[in-house]
C-alpha cells in the first residue's frame, strides 16, 4: 500500500506537469532540426527574399536605394547581353547532359575486376577532385592559340589553329568541354556506386531468359540504376545552371559578353569592377532562381512521390 | 605581495596610457600597390614621413590591385582607414557622391598645391571641391621597335597618312604592325581614346564620357572610320581577344610585332624581357585631324581621406607631405612614373623624359575611357570596342547598343 502510494505520488507530476517529457517524441526531432533550420533560414531563405526585394530598387551598394518598381525587369527584357547569357545557359543545360551517358559508359567500363582497377578508378575520378579553377586554367592552356596543345595539333596538320576562347562561335563550347571533364567523373562515381547494388540474381535470371549485351543493359541494369540516374541528372542540371567559376577563370564572359551565362552576368553587373548595379544584378538572380525553381520543384515532387510509394 | 601587484598594475596602466597617447598620433593607410616598385616607393615615403613628423606613426595595409577595387567599398563604409589610395576623374565620383571622401581644399590652399598641381587639378575636382591629392601619373602613347622601323626604312610617323603607310610597310614585311591584348578589354579603350582625341579633340572626349554626345554621333562615326582603316587590313595582331596585355608583349619582344598603344608601365616588363633602349622607343600618337590640339592620356593615381577617418588632422599632414615636390621626385623615381607636382624633378630615363615633355605640352589630360566614363558605360563601351575590332561589320549595331546603354546610365 505504502509502495503504491509513493508510486502515484511520483507518477502524477510526470503526467500532468511536465509538458516536455510528455511530448518528447514529437519535440525531439524539431530540436535536432532547429540548428540546421535556423542556419537555412538565415543564409538561404532570407537572402532569397532580400534579392527579390532589392531587385525593385536602383542601388549602387553605397548610397540610398531608390524604388524603381519593375524597371529593372523591363530593362532586362530589352538587354541583348541578358539574352546571350540565357541562350548560353540553354546550351550549357543541353550539352552538360552528355555527362550522364558518358559517366555511365565509363562506369560500365570500369566495373570489372582486373588487377589495379582501383588505380584506374581513382584516375578517372581525379578531375572531380581538383578545383574548377585548376580545370579552367589547364583548359585555357590547351586552347592557347600560340602554344596550346590544340594549336600544336593544328600545326602538325598544317591548319591554322582557332582561338577557341577568343571566338564567339566556339567559346561557349570550349568552356563546356572543360566543365564536362569533372562532371563526367562525378556521374561516373554515382553510377559506380549504383552498379555495386545491382542484384546478381536478376542478372542471372535475365541471362537465363537470353538477355545479353544492350538488351541486358537496357532492360535489366538500367532500371536498377534509376536512383543513380536521377541524382546524376539533378546534379548535372544544377551544375550547368550555376556554372560560374570556369567562365570567370577562362574568359570573364568574353569576348564581348558572348560566353556569359546568367550566374556570371549577375556577378558582373552587381559585384565586379564595372558593376555595382545591385538592383539590376538582383533581378538577374531572380530570373535564374525561377529557372532553377522548375528543377527544384520537380526534384521535390519526385522525392515526395517516392516517399509516398515507400510507405 | 599586494604591494607588488599594485605596482605592477600601475606600471601596466602607465604603459597603456603611453600606448594610447602614441595611438593618438597614428594614421592607417590602405594602399593597393602590391607590385615590387610601388611597394618599395611607399615604404620609402612612410619612412621619410615618420622622420619628418616624429609624433606620428604610420600603419599601412597592403592590398592586391584587383582585390582593392572591391574591398574599398567595404572599408570606406565599415572600418575606414585615415588615408585610402584611389584614382582621379569619374572613378572617384561614386565615393564622392556617397559622401565617403572628405573634401581637402584646405590642404590644397595651405600648401600652394593649386599652383604646384595645376595640371591635375581639374581631374581632382567634383562640384567645385578637391577630393584628394594626386602623387603620380604616367603617359600613354605608342611604344615601338626602333630597330624594326629602321630595318624597314620607316621614319617615326607624325600624321595619320604616314602612320597608315608605316603599317602597310610593316605588314608587307611580315611584321604585325600593332600588338594588343584585349582579353581584359581596357587596352582597346586606349586605342579608342587616342583615335578620338586626335580626330575630335579633348572636349569631345569629355562630352562623350559624360554622356553629352551619342555614340552614333557623326564625330564618333569618324573615329570608327579611322579605326576601320587599321582593323580591315589586319594591322592589329590576330587573336587579340585571347591575350592579356602582358601576353601581347611577347610578339613585340620576339620582333613579330612593331608597335603597342600602351601606358608607360609596359616599359619595365619589355626591358626585363630583354629589349634594350636601342630597340625600344616611344612616340606620341600621330596627328589625325590637322589643327586639333594634342591632348594626351595620363591616368592619375591619388590618395584620399575617407569621411569616417579617425585621425583627419594627421592624415592631412600626410597628404601635404605626399604632394610636396621632393617627395614626389623620389616616389616617382622608384615607380618609374611622372610626378604631378610641377616643381618636382623627373627621373633620368628616356621614356619618363619623353613622357614629361609630351605631357607638359599637352592641350588637356584625359584620365582614360574607363576612369572618365561611369563604370556601367565603360564596361559596355569597352566590350563594344573589342567586338568592333573582331567584327567591324557590326559597327552600326554596336554603336546603337552603346546609345541604348548610354541613355540608361546617364538618365
Amino acid at each position: 500500500m505504502q509502495n503504491t502510494n509513493s508510486q502515484i505520488a511520483s507518477l502524477s507530476p510526470l503526467h500532468h506537469q511536465n509538458f516536455l517529457r510528455r511530448n518528447r517524441l514529437k519535440i525531439a526531432p524539431w530540436l535536432f532540426l532547429a540548428p540546421a533550420m535556423v542556419m537555412f533560414t538565415i543564409y538561404v531563405i532570407a537572402p532569397i527574399f532580400q534579392s527579390i526585394w532589392i531587385s525593385f530598387f536602383e542601388w549602387d551598394g553605397l548610397g540610398a536605394k531608390t524604388w524603381v518598381g519593375n524597371q529593372n525587369y523591363v530593362e532586362l527584357m530589352d538587354d541583348d547581353r541578358f539574352y546571350t547569357s540565357l541562350y548560353n545557359n540553354v546550351i550549357w543545360l543541353v550539352l552538360y547532359m552528355l555527362a550522364v551517358p558518358a559517366g555511365l559508359f565509363i562506369a560500365l567500363f570500369l566495373n570489372q575486376n582486373v588487377w589495379g582497377i582501383r588505380l584506374y578508378k581513382s584516375l578517372f575520378f581525379f578531375p572531380f577532385v581538383i578545383s574548377q579553377v585548376v580545370v579552367g586554367l589547364v583548359f585555357s592552356w590547351f586552347y592557347d592559340p600560340s602554344n596550346g596543345i590544340i594549336a600544336l595539333i593544328f600545326n602538325i596538320w598544317g591548319g591554322n589553329p582557332p582561338a577557341i576562347l577568343a571566338d564567339e562561335r566556339y567559346v561557349t563550347y570550349g568552356i563546356i568541354a572543360a566543365g564536362l571533364w569533372p562532371q563526367i567523373a562525378y556521374c561516373m562515381i554515382l553510377y559506380l556506386t549504383g552498379l555495386n547494388n545491382v542484384s546478381p540474381d536478376q542478372i542471372e535470371a535475365g541471362r537465363l531468359d537470353g538477355a545479353r549485351g544492350l538488351k541486358m543493359l537496357w532492360y535489366v541494369i538500367l532500371p536498377q540504376l534509376r536512383p543513380a540516374t536521377f541524382i546524376a541528372i539533378v546534379v548535372t542540371v544544377i551544375g550547368a545552371l550555376r556554372s560560374f567559376d570556369l567562365i570567370s577563370i577562362m574568359t570573364q564572359g568574353g569576348p564581348y559578353g558572348s560566353s556569359n551565362v546568367l550566374a556570371y552576368y549577375m556577378f558582373e553587373t552587381a559585384l565586379s569592377e564595372y558593376g555595382y548595379r545591385m538592383g539590376y544584378g538582383a533581378s538577374i538572380a531572380v530570373v535564374l532562381f525561377l529557372i532553377m525553381m522548375v528543377y527544384i520543384c520537380f526534384f521535390l515532387w519526385r522525392m515526395y512521390v517516392q516517399e509516398k510509394e515507400g510507405h | 605581495m599586494n604591494n607588488i601587484l599594485k605596482k605592477a598594475t600601475l606600471a601596466a596602466a602607465a604603459l597603456a596610457l603611453g600606448v594610447t597617447s602614441a595611438l593618438a598620433g597614428e594614421i592607417v593607410i590602405n594602399y593597393d600597390g602590391s607590385d615590387p616598385a610601388p611597394k618599395k616607393a611607399f615604404e620609402m615615403v612612410i619612412k621619410k614621413f615618420e622622420a619628418a613628423h616624429p609624433g606620428i606613426t604610420v600603419k599601412w595595409n597592403l592590398f592586391d590591385h584587383e582585390g582593392y577595387k572591391t574591398s574599398i567599398r567595404n572599408f570606406l563604409t565599415a572600418d575606414a582607414p585615415d588615408i585610402a589610395a584611389w584614382y582621379a576623374g569619374n572613378r572617384m565620383a561614386p565615393f564622392v557622391k556617397a559622401g565617403l571622401f572628405e573634401p581637402v581644399d584646405d590642404v590644397w590652399a595651405d600648401n600652394g598645391l593649386n599652383d604646384a598641381l595645376a595640371s591635375t587639378a581639374p581631374s581632382m575636382t567634383i562640384d567645385g571641391k578637391k577630393w584628394g591629392v594626386p602623387y603620380t601619373y604616367y603617359q600613354w602613347g605608342i611604344y615601338y621597335r626602333k630597330d624594326l622601323f629602321a630595318a624597314n626604312d620607316i621614319a617615326v610617323p607624325k600624321n595619320w597618312k604616314d602612320f597608315l603607310a608605316a603599317c602597310a610597310k610593316l605588314k608587307s614585311a611580315g611584321i604585325t604592325p600593332i600588338t594588343i591584348g584585349t582579353k581584359y578589354l581596357w587596352t582597346a579603350a586606349g586605342v579608342f581614346d587616342y583615335l578620338n582625341l586626335r580626330t575630335n579633340g579633348y572636349q569631345v572626349h569629355n562630352d562623350l564620357t559624360s554622356g553629352k554626345i551619342k555614340y552614333t554621333d557623326p564625330r564618333i562615326q569618324t573615329v570608327f572610320d579611322r579605326w576601320e582603316e587599321l582593323v580591315r587590313p589586319g594591322y592589329f595582331i590576330d587573336n587579340h581577344a585571347a591575350l592579356s596585355w602582358q601576353e601581347a608583349l611577347a610578339p613585340m619582344v620576339q620582333g613579330k610585332a612593331a608597335m603597342y598603344v600602351m601606358g608607360n608601365f609596359a616599359v619595365a616588363p619589355l626591358r626585363e624581357a630583354g629589349l634594350s633602349d636601342d630597340q625600344l622607343d616611344f612616340m606620341q600618337f600621330p596627328q589625325i585631324t590637322a589643327g586639333i590640339p594634342m591632348a594626351e592620356e595620363a591616368p592619375t593615381d591619388t590618395f584620399h581621406i575617407p569621411t569616417k577617418a579617425k585621425n583627419k588632422a594627421d592624415a592631412r599632414k600626410f597628404l601635404a607631405f605626399l604632394a610636396a615636390a621632393d617627395t614626389q621626385t623620389e616616389v616617382n623615381k622608384i615607380l618609374g612614373q611622372l610626378p604631378t607636382n610641377k616643381n618636382a624633378q623627373v627621373a633620368d630615363d628616356k621614356f619618363i623624359k619623353a613622357g614629361f615633355e609630351m605631357l607638359s605640352n599637352a592641350a588637356g589630360l584625359a584620365q582614360f575611357y574607363d576612369r572618365d566614363a561611369p563604370a556601367a558605360m565603360a564596361k559596355a563601351g569597352m566590350e563594344g570596342f573589342q567586338e568592333f575590332m573582331i567584327k567591324p561589320d557590326r559597327r552600326d549595331a554596336i554603336l546603337k547598343r552603346l546609345d541604348k546603354v548610354q541613355a540608361k546610365v546617364y538618365k
